[in-house]
């Protein structure tokens, strides 16, 4: 059993900015693969407890990108951007607005980077640029509801299963 | 004005009064001797700060102290954890994705 790869989160205060990282026991290109390849992208971007439809994903430098979440009482959450630079296999930068702020504008520039490690790794950072601190905090703020009580049980047995 | 921890630790002024403050608490003058800016403008940071529960101002004799309240601190760290948490979720996923797809490689 391999130990897991730890996501760290940067986020200083008062800065507009954050980052993530985190690597992962898969090559680059692989890697990459799962941000641009639609069929697996929507396999591990969106929460467990919601559907996730990707309804325009153009991932090539210009290209546009639309996906939409939906919630078990039918009520939907839109998200959308466009790709200004996609660099295979080591980059992509792209704008993110989620639709359902009270006002709209609040655009986020986000580029990830993928860097090859030895043994066929790779890690991954991405830098989250936001138009103020407060759009920063408030979206940070907004994972926060979500995701706590999703229980990592599902998945250590899945990873159990797999590893047998 | 929204008033929250969030708000509080926004400003650098206010990050500096409360790393002065975590040290020892102090009365306002006292704070403000460490700093550049005018008394009213201090005055006017801890205003805020007591207005987000970071900081309580307790009566000492004559001298009225500032002291932080670290328990509302910590709400900033576990905010993070928790946005933390859900990247790492997602990421477990992408990491049995990406899995299945090495062993399915590996078989073909």
């Amino acid at each position: 059993m391999t130990t897991k790869n730890k996501t760290t989160i940067t986020a200083e205060p008062g800065k507009q900015e954050l980052f993530i990282t985190r690597e992962f026991d898969a090559p680059r290109e692989l890697v990459f693969k799962a941000y641009t390849d639609p069929k697996l992208y929507v396999q591990w971007l969106g929460p467990r407890d919601l559907k996730m439809t990707l309804e325009t994903f153009e991932p090539q430098s210009g290209g546009r990108w639309r996906y939409i979440h939906t919630d078990s009482n039918g009520n939907v959450y839109g998200f959308h951007g466009v790709f200004h630079d996609v660099t295979t296999p080591e980059r992509m930068i792209q704008t993110f607005e989620f639709e359902g702020l009270p006002e709209s504008g609040h655009v986020v520039l986000e580029t990830l980077k993928l860097e090859a490690l030895p043994g066929g790794r790779t890690r991954t950072t991405i830098q989250s640029v936001f138009q103020s601190v407060a759009d920063r905090d408030g979206m940070i703020r907004s994972g926060m509801e979500k995701g706590v009580n999703e229980g990592y049980q599902k998945l250590d047995e899945l990873l159990e299963k797999l590893q047998q | 004005m929204r008033r929250d921890v969030f708000q509080a630790i926004a400003d650098p002024h206010r990050r500096t009064i409360l790393d002065l403050l975590a040290r020892q608490s102090l009365p306002i003058n006292g704070i403000a001797e460490h700093f550049t800016i005018s008394r009213p403008a201090v005055s006017k940071h801890v205003k805020i700060l007591v207005e987000c529960g970071l900081i309580e101002i307790r009566k000492q004799g004559r001298e009225r102290y500032c002291e932080v309240q670290p328990e509302k601190l910590n709400e900033v760290s576990d905010w993070l954890e928790q946005y933390r948490q859900t990247w790492e979720q997602r990421f477990d996923r992408l990491d049995e994705l990406l899995k299945e797809l090495q062993s399915k490689e590996k078989t073909e």
